[in-house]
């Protein structure tokens, strides 16, 4: 009973630093590329009010990056702590892709995050943008690396299994996994969404605020485009995702859509409670033979359910309605941003008037929308993918350590105690900025200050320090 | 020891060797370089309003890569040595998640003091000096355990404390000499007295290791107490002692000195210090090799398979110049106190 509630523990604290974690470099891969686009309209135009969008999200920018490290030094720990059997099984094929991560991406972004916050008093004005470009590429590769090995646990390929451990046949193979193409374009977009979210949102609550300068629109703006130009891309790459599923996760898939028997004809299930035990849907409201339209292109196409995988699917509840969070989410975006883009368009006279007080509120509440989203998406992959930590190959449970349960516990609450404060602070601060654009005392960064940039004022003992 | 090895001339034999290397290296990096903003953190919480601010803008642009030394190191262990990354954070799991908190805390302080309404700052400063002693102390635990071979008794645990204590003065040392180099005035005297107040300290730790070491561990014992290695190794400790007397010597004369605006030799307690982690490591190093977990597991038992240990050496080979580089470009561009570097 001890190992079992021990494992229960870890993968609580395990899920618990991931969904931490995960919030914040999905805002810094995309806020980086933002920023670059604001600087190069900026360097481009010369309108000062790109460079005070970048100013102004720079700041959010480096309080988010800052986050996405310290907890993601936290996950690199608990693969140990709490996975040993993992890197022990798996360790010649996860290895490499994390030390790729690290050499590649990590140095680099946080090397030129450096030049990018505090720099710009001293490189040049292009060294500045290349530094911005870098930090920009190395989230974007980190990320490419992290989604090749969670690609590569969900649909493993290009290994054989020698003496009880994984060896490499393929690297291509490995990192080209069939389902790493479908989730690394999800996730990309995903990012792209809840970036294009919290600018809109953060810029909405600051045009509400009577705030409506060249650099609140420019960011509502590209924001709001963003947002609509995202969201069909990402229900037509959220298809095509589903699809590689039920190719390669049979199971997943009849439990992200509540399909107990194999059957052809198969609804779409809008709402149901599904029950394990019975092995069915309670309050069931579906579409008739509109799962089976979307999943084979058939109306009468056979869909294989739960009931073929019997002791080895993951559990149904959690999965299907996180699914149906995540797409539910997906239509909300599609609906808010499609409406607001129709009252910017450039046809309309004045724009900034013509966006209603209604849709403003909408996109203030939206503003973290993509975090729901994309949680309720990790969820439904992640779970989906249980009993396996590498499917077919590892079970969550082999993987386990000998940490007994009243450590985990402890630190388990200490953790949630830190996340929780700092998500609150995280939001409240984003807010704060918002209505606040330059903190008194800000100290720090881009803006020439007399603390970061002395020279301005060496006459004054004491202050200088760079 | 080398008796151990597989043939040598095999890439199982030779490849575990050379990411050892590169994982000391790493580890090295880190405790040099977040070791000084560790410290800068811990002091601040004996400076003024104005100089907190100074302190922390003289780490702002480097804390963060500093702390990717760590992950390096951890990486390496967790990517090449699977087999000891599990056991050994498995036996260090709290003082790893006292660390992480630790680490968290600072990291997360270091931007919210700046962006926070101005009546939590002090809250933030608190949390970045707490951060900061929290992962400089279970470090040094940690330190402590791999010495001990992750041993429980109560006399380990006592030692693993101290030895906590010693690395948490030696930050402090760093931190100060950091301090001396990049600031003027009133905090640049006061950087001065701290270092001579955390000197103390870590002289007192490394002696108090030094003599422990080896009886709390045989085989740490027997490594250095045989002959001839007791006359080979003696320079280590004999120019540990060299430089911690220049240390000394240069932290009383400075604040003259600067008094009379004469900056000659305000990198000497930070590159002495320096030169007394390099010695310290290499002593560790000697103490340690070829063991990841004393006794137990060795490099070669713990490496994961030759193929991928190539593919991850290729990639090193090209990147971790790049690194360096990068890294140099980085300190030039900030080098320096006041408009030293202009574009």
């Amino acid at each position: 009973m001890d190992g079992l509630d021990a494992l229960v523990l870890a993968r609580i604290q395990f899920a618990a630093n991931m969904t931490f974690h995960i919030l914040f470099p999905t805002i810094s891969i995309s806020l980086a590329w933002v920023l670059l686009f604001f600087k190069l309209r900026f360097v481009k135009t010369g309108q000062q009010h790109w460079m005070d969008a970048y100013q102004f999200w720079v700041k959010i920018f480096a309080l988010t990056f800052a986050l996405g490290v310290v907890s993601g030094i936290t996950m690199s720990f608990q693969f140990g702590t709490n996975w040993p059997g993992f890197m022990e099984k798996v360790g010649n094929i996860a290895g490499p892709l994390l030390a790729y991560e690290v050499l590649t991406a990590f140095f680099l972004e946080a090397t030129m995050l450096g030049v990018m916050l505090f720099g710009r008093a001293r490189v040049s004005e292009k060294m500045h943008t290349i530094a911005t470009l870098l930090v920009a590429g190395g989230t974007t590769l980190s990320a490419f690396w992290i989604l090749a090995l969670n690609s590569w646990m969900h649909t493993p390929a290009g290994f054989e299994m020698i003496a009880g451990k994984a060896h490499v046949t393929s690297w291509l193979e490995v990192i080209f996994n069939p389902s790493f193409p479908y989730r690394f374009t999800h996730m990309m977009l995903a990012s792209g969404l809840t970036v294009a979210f919290l600018v809109a949102g953060v810029s909405s609550y600051r045009w509400l605020r009577q705030e409506r300068g060249a650099e609140v629109m420019a960011g509502l703006k590209t924001g709001i485009y963003l947002a609509a130009f995202l969201i069909p891309l990402q229900i037509l790459a959220g298809d095509f995702h589903g699809l590689n599923t039920m190719e390669h996760q049979p199971a997943k898939l009849a439990a992200m859509e509540g399909i107990w028997q194999t059957q052809k004809g198969v609804p779409a299930v809008l709402f149901a409670l599904p029950d394990e035990k019975a092995k069915e849907n309670r309050y069931e409201i579906g579409i008739p033979k509109l799962a089976s339209l979307y999943l084979t292109h058939h109306l009468d196409g056979e869909v294989r359910g739960l009931n073929e995988f019997e002791g080895k699917h993951p559990p149904v509840a959690p999965v299907f309605w996180a699914f149906r969070i995540m797409v539910g989410m997906g239509m909300l975006m599609l609906a808010v941003s499609w409406s607001s883009v129709l009252q910017l368009a450039p046809w309309k006279k004045d724009p900034a008037r013509n966006l209603r007080n209604w849709q403003a509120r909408a996109l203030v509440a939206m503003t973290f929308a993509g975090w729901v989203a994309l949680v309720a998406g990790w969820y439904t992959t992640e779970i989906g993918r249980q009993p396996w930590l590498v499917s077919g190959v590892l079970t969550a449970a082999d993987a386990a350590s000998q940490v007994v349960a009243p450590k985990i516990a402890f630190t388990l609450s200490l953790y949630l105690a830190l996340y929780a404060a700092l998500i609150v602070a995280y939001v409240s601060v984003v807010f704060y900025l918002a209505r606040h654009k330059t903190p008194a005392d800000s100290g720090m960064e881009d803006t020439p200050n007399p603390v970061t940039y002395p020279e301005q004022q060496t006459s004054q003992p004491g202050a200088a320090h760079a | 020891m080398l008796d151990m090895a597989p043939n040598l001339t095999q890439a199982a034999g030779w490849m575990p060797i050379v990411f050892l290397g590169v994982m000391g290296l790493a580890m090295l990096a880190y405790v040099i370089l977040d070791g000084y903003d560790l410290g800068v953190g811990m002091l601040m919480r004996s400076a003024s309003e104005d100089d907190k601010d100074s302190m922390i803008a003289s780490i702002g642009p480097f804390w963060d890569a500093n702390e990717t030394w760590l992950v390096l190191g951890v990486g390496i262990l967790l990517t090449v040595f699977p087999m000891a990354h599990g056991v050994i954070l498995g036996a260090l799991y709290l003082p790893v998640a006292m660390m992480l908190i630790g680490l968290t805390l600072r990291g997360v302080a270091f931007d919210f003091r700046v962006k926070a309404h101005a009546a939590r700052k002090p809250l933030w400063n608190r949390a970045f000096y707490a951060g900061s002693l929290m992962a400089s102390w279970s470090q040094g635990y940690m330190l402590g355990s791999l010495i001990t071979g992750f041993a429980t008794t109560g006399w380990v645990i006592a030692f693993n404390a101290v030895i906590g204590l010693a690395l948490l003065s030696a930050y402090c040392l760093l931190g100060a000499g950091w301090l001396i180099i990049k600031s003027g005035g009133a905090l640049q005297l006061q950087a001065v007295r701290w270092a001579r107040a955390s000197l103390w300290l870590t002289m007192a730790g490394i002696a108090a290791i030094s003599l422990a070491t080896p009886w709390v561990s045989r085989a740490i014992f027997d490594k250095w107490f045989s002959f001839p290695n007791i006359v080979l190794l003696l320079p280590i400790p004999v120019a540990t002692a060299v430089l911690f007397w220049v240390i000394h010597r240069s932290l009383q004369r400075l604040p003259t000195r600067l008094a009379q605006g004469n900056e000659y030799g305000i990198w000497v307690p930070f590159g002495g210090t320096i030169g007394v982690f390099l010695l310290a490591f290499y002593g560790l190093a000697y103490s340690l090799f070829p063991w990841l977990v004393i006794d137990r597991i060795n490099i070669w038992q713990a490496a994961i398979s030759p193929e991928s240990m190539g593919v991850i050496l290729a990639g090193a080979v090209v990147v971790l110049p790049m690194i360096i580089g990068y890294t140099v470009f980085s300190y030039r561009v900030f080098w320096g106190k006041s408009g030293a570097l202009k574009y």
